[in-house]
């Protein structure tokens, strides 16, 4: 028998991981959750059959989006989560000592029911005091916050489905409004390499270059995400991601990642030319 | 004819019927099931195309039902609580003239409240009826029309004792009801027809503690577009008739302007969308209210916004709200309707139904869902953030009291001159100006114009609002009557 998970990441391209067992298949009010045993990358997640996560390289990921802004604010106390139900990011953010309160706002209670049980790679820091957890949608949560956070990082699925609200202008404007006065918002930026998931992530990118004085795009490498090229935004009101970047201090933290270093903090905002252009178009 | 049941939709299964039979087209449309157009099929898709068909005996005929047509609007009749219904396929526009048409004829006086839509004024250019109109008290603080009163429709009966009908909308555009019960057996006790416009009210014959309708009322007739809150394609939309109303005569006064190439695209979705609404009517606008109520009150903890609802009822001008309307009052936040209607459209991608001077109305229906309302009341407390100006209250009116110095069709059809904007007062107009949507005439033709009228149709046009409904596109002109 042969069980293969298989992904459209384009009408013509197709990727697949070939599957030892489904270990969850169920329907939330949102979404279709799935979680699949494999041999090549581990347990994986997959929300309406897009790839959420895989055992294997979701450390790439989740380090990425943590330690990046975590290394350039200089003293992040209160942190806003939106989306990551996975809980891989609340995992990488509960090793910082100083940080003193996380909200994760999660649209979705069955996704952190299912990685409570499948995940715990992931999921394990989910009931750590420090974080609260919010079911709601995040657009609605975060209309009601004001000079609140000093870091928010919105680990959103893709730009259609539940987490549509979440790449829209007035999500970012709410989010500008949440952060204090030296805030910093991180977010999933899509890939610019297919198409149409190219213009996904122009859009995003206009509509945070328009919401914060500060915004700037950087990447990492994620195999099991369409092209394996993924972006993040780095979204500032006073902090410069590079220039900001206190080094000594984050080597004193003395962490060990498997990604993220402080050389590949500041490589990991120069840009292809081919990206850089479609950043400029719709600067 | 075997009685049918709610579940079925005949227009519907004889479409589907014949597809299947696989017949040879010799006959129109042209396009031959799509295959003699390919890029049209392409962009509509094949399934759409295929029932783009033509009358003939397995599908009746619309100006002449016998069959499937006629089940279907029998169908329609029950689910309505109606004597009859006809499919209409020229908008609800048609089904307003068709009430019209077929109650008055020239020089006999209808009851209006001015603040009707232009497709009702247009058939009293059609059928030479002379209007008679109530001007509803306009709130200032909302900036909107309220309903009509009892008061000022005893008033209007007893000073033309003549009138042949009372025409009344149920509700407004921003969701506005009168008291429909007490004027219909008012305006019955005198001997009127009772035509009611409920181009916004459909959901009112399926949703619980919603307005009462005009079948429920007793009304004679009402124009429903089932296109807006009933969820078929645009266009479609239903007759409803009372049992006082000859329907063999109704359906001559359609013909005489209905297409007779009805499309099928049509009349299978108010089919489909009829039998939707009578098995999950009841269901779905509960989810609608409940949707509407909660944009309501998130927009509500907005400084600047007010979206209203039930608090306006006061058994007199405002005798009844329906919650579905999610109108908001904008000028709390120093910017029209209209600007805001723009910033939603280009900045947030958000597009509502219309802005006017102090509102914009967003559509709330069976198609929304929280994820979207969320969007709205998200981007609406960002443009608080952002755009909120000190402004003063505009001072507007929707319309202002006109005087009617010739019927609408004798207006219309006059000799007349083109004279600028402002050389135009004191003269009668002789064509429409309104603001579309929501398309309440500001001038009718056969009405005065006054220095009054003049200055409020450049206030619109300064504030951008879509003026429409005369000769030159740029409205910097009007045509008037000549020879005064």
């Amino acid at each position: 028998m042969e069980l293969w998970y298989s992904e459209m990441h384009t009408k013509n391209v197709q990727f697949g991981i070939k599957v030892d067992k489904q270990l969850f298949s169920g329907q939330s009010e949102f979404q279709r959750i799935d979680v699949f045993e494999s041999p090549e990358f581990g347990r994986f997640l997959t929300l309406d059959g897009f790839m959420m996560l895989t055992e294997k390289d979701e450390f790439i990921y989740h380090e990425m989006i943590v330690h990046v802004p975590m290394a350039v604010h200089p003293s992040p106390k209160k942190i806003l989560v939106i989306g990551a139900g996975d809980g891989g990011v609340v995992r990488e953010l509960v090793r910082y000592p100083d940080v003193e309160h996380i909200d994760l706002v999660e649209i979705d209670e069955m996704v952190v029911e299912v990685c409570k049980q499948y995940l715990p790679l992931t999921a394990s820091k989910l009931d750590e005091e420090r974080v609260h957890i919010h079911f709601q949608d995040g657009l609605k949560y975060i209309r009601k916050c004001e000079n609140e956070y000093d870091l928010i990082i919105v680990d959103s699925t893709d730009p259609f489905g539940p987490g549509e609200g979440l790449f829209t202008k007035e999500f970012y404007g709410n989010c500008y409004k949440a952060l204090k006065d030296d805030g910093i918002m991180v977010n999933q930026h899509e890939s610019p390499f297919y198409e149409e998931d190219a213009v996904a992530m122009q859009r995003a990118h206009k509509r945070i270059v328009e919401s914060f004085p500060i915004s700037r795009v950087y990447q990492a490498h994620i195999p099991t995400y369409p092209s394996g090229h993924w972006l993040f935004g780095f979204a500032s009101k006073k902090y410069h991601p590079i220039r900001d970047l206190n080094i000594p201090k984050w080597k004193n933290l003395g962490m060990k990642t498997g990604y993220y270093n402080s050389h590949l903090h500041i490589g990991a905002f120069a840009l292809p030319n081919y990206v850089e252009e479609m950043l400029r178009d719709v600067e | 004819m075997d009685k049918l049941s709610q579940d079925s939709a005949p227009i519907m299964e004889a479409l589907k019927q014949f597809r299947r039979m696989r017949v040879v087209p010799f006959d129109v449309p042209g396009h031959k099931r799509g295959k003699g157009n390919p890029e049209l099929t392409e962009f509509l898709g094949e399934r759409c195309l295929s029932v783009d068909v033509n009358s003939m005996k397995p599908l009746d005929n619309l100006c002449h039902p016998v069959s499937v047509i006629e089940q279907a609007e029998a169908l329609a009749a029950e689910a309505f609580g109606a004597d009859w219904v006809f499919f209409m396929v020229g908008g609800t526009t048609s089904s307003v003239q068709a009430m019209i048409l077929s109650t008055c004829q020239k020089g006999d006086k209808i009851i209006l409240p001015r603040n009707v839509h232009r497709s009702a004024i247009n058939a009293l250019i059609l059928s030479g009826a002379v209007p008679v109109y109530i001007n509803p008290q306009f709130d200032d603080r909302l900036e909107i029309s309220l309903g009509i009163t009892l008061g000022q429709v005893e008033k209007a009966i007893l000073d033309n004792p003549e009138a042949k009908a009372i025409f009344i909308n149920n509700p407004t555009y921003y969701g506005i009801c009168s008291d429909l019960q007490a004027i219909t057996d008012l305006a019955h006790q005198h001997g009127l027809k009772v035509l009611v416009d409920e181009a916004h009210g459909t959901h009112f014959y399926f949703g619980k503690g919603l307005p009462l309708s005009a079948m429920a009322a007793g009304a004679d007739m009402a124009a429903v577009s089932m296109h807006k809150s009933g969820g078929s394609l645009t266009q479609s939309s239903f007759l409803l008739l009372g049992p006082t109303v000859n329907k063999d005569h109704v359906r001559q006064i359609i013909n005489l302007t209905q297409s007779t190439s009805a499309s099928y695209l049509l009349l299978a979705s108010l089919d489909i969308s009829r039998k939707r609404l009578a098995l999950g009517g009841e269901e779905i606008f509960a989810k609608v209210c409940e949707m509407t109520q909660y944009a309501r009150e998130e927009i509500n903890q907005i400084s600047g916004l007010y979206a209203y609802g039930k608090e306006l009822i006061n058994g007199d001008t405002v005798f009844d709200f329906d919650i579905t309307k999610l109108a908001v009052n904008t000028s709390g936040l120093g910017l029209t309707g209209i600007e805001i209607y723009d910033i939603l459209r280009d900045e947030y991608d958000i597009q509502v139904e219309f802005g006017d001077i102090g509102n914009i109305l967003a559509y709330v229906s069976v198609g929304d869902c929280y994820k979207d309302v969320e969007r709205l009341v998200s981007s609406l407390s960002e443009i608080n953030r952002k755009y909120r100006k000190e402004r003063n209250i505009f001072c507007y009116h929707e319309f202002i009291s006109p005087q009617v110095v010739l019927s609408p069709q004798e207006a219309f059809y006059s000799e007349k001159v083109s004279l600028p904007l402002a050389q135009s007062a004191s003269r009668v107009c002789g064509e429409f100006v309104m603001c579309y949507p929501p398309g309440i005439p500001i001038l009718a033709p056969g009405e005065e114009i006054t220095e009054e009228i003049v200055e409020l149709i450049r206030y619109s046009k300064e504030k951008g609002c879509s003026l429409t409904g005369t000769e030159d596109i740029e409205v910097k002109y009007l045509k008037v009557l000549k020879g005064e």
